[in-house]
C-alpha cells in the first residue's frame, strides 16, 4: 500500500496524472451551491470556498482506490428496466442494496425523479448515483431558468455522460436510464460510468438485467396500453428478483407520458410471488378411510 | 522514487454499534461507548453521539479520527447556517448536508458510518441512514457499525414497517411508544454485546421529543 500523506485541508483538484494534458475536472456543477454571503472568507476559507473534491495526497491514486474499495464495499446489485411504447416511456427498479452477502437495505429509492418530466435510475454505486442525479437536477432547472424551456432528455443524459467521462478511471461507478418526454416525445437514453450513452428503446440495467431482459423481450411490442406495458415491466422486475439473489424488496413502476410522470405500482416482490404462483390446494389423491368391521 | 511504506494505512477501525429508531413524536438514537483498535480495548467511556442541531443527533461508528473530523467540519457549517439564517437547521436540511460532506470526499471517504436521528419540520421522528460515501435514506429505524448485522434483523423483525416505496402509501413510523423504544434499544444492545467483541462497556441513549433532549445511560458487558 502506498504512503498517505493526510491532509490538513481540502485540496483542490488538478489531475496531474491523467493522459490528456488538456482534460480539466469538471466541477461546475458544484458551484450552484449558494455562496456565503460577504467577502469575510479569510476567517474560514476551507469553508466558505467552492466546495471541492478532496483527494489523497497518494502516490498511486488508483491502489488508494482499489483499497478503499475493499474496505467500504459499496452498495451494489440492482435490475432496473425502461422502455418506450406507444403511450411514453415505462421505468421500473426493484429496491434492494446489497454489500457483499449483506443486504444493506430493502428499500433504496432506485427510481429518482430529476423533475416532474424526467426520471433517472440507478444501478451501481449508490452513493455516485444519488449526488450525481441530484447535481443532474440542479443542471435541468438551471437550464429551465436560462432557457425558459425544459430540458430535452438527449441534452440531460448528455450533461450527465460528460460528467462521468470527466471523473472516467476515477473509479465511479453508475449504470444509469435517463427516461422523459420533452418536446420530441418520449426519450429513453443509458447512461454509464465508462462514458457510454446510447439512445434506444429498452434498456435493462444491473446484475438482474438478464433475467429481466428475457421476460421484456418476450413479452415487449409497441403498441400496449398503460395497463399492459406497466404489467410487463413489474413482470420484469420480479422474474429477476426471483433468480437474481442482489435484487429483491419492492418493485416500483413509474410511468412517463406527455404530462411527466407518475407512479403506478409499488409491490413488495414476496407477496408479487403469491400473485404470480398462487398457493392451490394440494389435490387428495386417496382418502383414508375406516375398514369397516376391522 | 524509493519503496514506502508497504502496509502504512491512513485508516483504523475502531468499531462501535448505533441505532436509531422513530417514532411518531419521538427519535431514539443510541451507541455504545467502547473503542478498540483490533484486539486492544482503548476506551470504555467514548461518546459516539454527537448534538448537531436542537433537533437532530448524529451517531457515528467507524474510524473515531474521521468522525472527529466529521463532526468538527458540521458543527462549523452549522454555526454559519445560523449566522445566516438566524435559526436552526432542521433534520432534513443537515441530513442532506451530511450527504454531500460526506460525497465531497468520494476519492478519499471518511471512514465513518453514520446514523441521524432527529425530528422533522412536522414534528414526527426521523432517521437518516449512511453509507461511508453518502448515499443515504429516510427509515423508520436503522442500525451501523460493527454490530449492525446483528442487531438489523433483530429490528425487522420487532418493527418491520411498511416499505416507504408501497403504493398505496402506508405510514412507516414505528408504532411503539417512546420507553418501548427505549426497552428495545437496551436489549439489541445487550444481545450485541454478547456477539460482538467491538460492542460492550456502556449504552448511551439520547431520546428527542417535543420536551427536548435527554440522554440516559446502561451498563453493558465489560469483557
Amino acid at each position: 500500500m502506498p504512503i498517505l500523506l493526510l491532509p490538513s485541508t481540502n485540496f483542490k483538484f488538478f489531475p496531474p496524472k491523467l493522459k490528456c494534458v488538456d482534460m480539466k475536472l469538471d466541477t461546475s456543477g458544484l458551484e450552484s451551491t449558494s455562496p456565503f454571503f460577504g467577502s469575510g472568507d479569510e476567517l474560514c476559507p476551507e469553508l466558505s470556498a467552492a466546495p471541492s473534491f478532496s483527494l489523497p495526497l497518494s502516490t498511486d491514486f488508483d491502489e488508494f482506490q482499489k483499497d478503499t474499495k475493499a474496505t467500504l464495499k459499496h452498495a451494489k446489485g440492482t435490475t432496473t428496466l425502461a422502455f418506450i411504447f406507444k403511450e411514453g416511456v415505462m421505468v421500473a427498479a426493484d429496491s434492494r442494496a446489497s454489500m457483499g452477502g449483506y443486504i444493506s437495505s430493502q428499500s433504496v429509492k432506485k427510481i429518482i425523479e430529476i423533475n416532474p418530466y424526467m426520471l433517472g435510475t440507478m444501478a451501481g454505486g449508490a452513493a455516485d448515483c444519488q449526488f450525481w442525479h441530484r447535481n443532474l437536477g440542479i443542471k435541468c432547472r438551471l437550464h429551465e431558468l436560462a432557457n425558459k424551456r425544459r430540458i430535452s432528455v438527449t441534452g440531460a443524459s448528455k450533461l450527465l455522460a460528460n460528467i462521468l467521462y470527466s471523473y472516467r478511471g476515477m473509479g465511479l461507478s453508475v449504470g444509469t436510464m435517463i427516461a422523459g418526454w420533452d418536446e420530441t416525445g418520449p426519450g429513453l437514453y443509458y447512461v454509464d460510468s465508462e462514458g457510454g450513452r446510447l439512445k434506444g428503446t429498452r434498456f435493462s440495467v444491473g446484475s438482474g438485467s438478464p433475467y429481466a431482459y428475457g421476460v421484456l423481450d418476450s413479452g415487449y411490442k409497441f403498441d400496449m396500453s398503460v395497463e399492459e406495458a406497466a404489467e410487463l415491466a413489474r413482470r420484469a422486475i420480479y422474474h429477476a428478483t426471483f433468480r437474481d439473489a442482489a435484487s429483491g424488496g419492492v418493485a416500483s413502476v413509474y410511468y412517463v407520458g406527455p404530462n411527466g410522470w407518475k407512479k403506478l405500482s409499488g409491490d413488495d416482490v414476496g407477496e408479487l410471488h403469491y400473485h404470480y404462483y398462487p398457493v392451490t390446494p394440494s389435490t387428495v389423491e386417496q382418502e383414508m378411510a375406516e375398514v369397516a368391521g376391522a | 522514487m524509493t519503496k514506502q511504506h508497504p502496509a502504512w494505512s491512513p485508516y483504523d477501525n475502531n468499531g462501535g454499534t448505533c441505532v436509531a429508531i422513530a417514532g411518531a413524536d419521538y427519535c431514539v438514537t443510541a451507541a455504545d461507548t467502547r473503542m478498540s483498535t483490533g484486539y486492544s480495548i482503548l476506551s470504555r467511556d467514548y461518546s459516539k453521539i454527537i448534538k448537531l442541531a436542537d433537533k437532530c443527533v448524529m451517531a457515528s461508528s467507524g474510524f473515531q479520527a474521521d468522525v472527529k473530523a466529521l463532526q468538527k467540519l458540521l458543527a462549523a457549517r452549522h454555526l454559519i447556517y445560523q449566522h445566516q439564517h438566524n435559526k436552526q437547521m432542521s433534520c432534513p436540511a443537515m441530513g442532506q448536508l451530511l450527504s454531500n460532506t460526506l460525497y465531497y470526499k468520494r476519492f478519499f471517504p471518511y471512514y465513518s458510518f453514520n446514523v441521524l436521528g432527529g425530528l422533522d419540520n412536522e414534528g414526527k421522528g426521523c432517521v437518516y441512514t449512511y453509507d461511508a460515501v453518502g448515499s443515504y435514506e429516510r427509515v423508520g429505524y436503522s442500525s451501523q457499525g460493527s454490530g449492525s448485522t446483528l442487531i438489523m434483523p433483530f429490528l425487522d423483525n420487532q418493527l418491520k414497517s411498511p416499505s416507504p416505496l408501497l403504493l398505496p402509501a402506508q405510514d412507516a413510523v414505528t408504532p411503539l411508544s417512546e420507553a418501548e423504544a427505549v426497552d428495545l434499544v437496551k436489549t439489541c444492545f445487550a444481545s450485541a454485546t454478547e456477539r460482538d467483541i467491538y460492542t460492550g462497556d456502556k449504552l448511551e441513549i439520547v431520546v428527542l421529543n417535543k420536551d427536548g433532549i435527554h440522554r440516559e445511560y446502561m451498563e453493558l458487558r465489560k469483557d
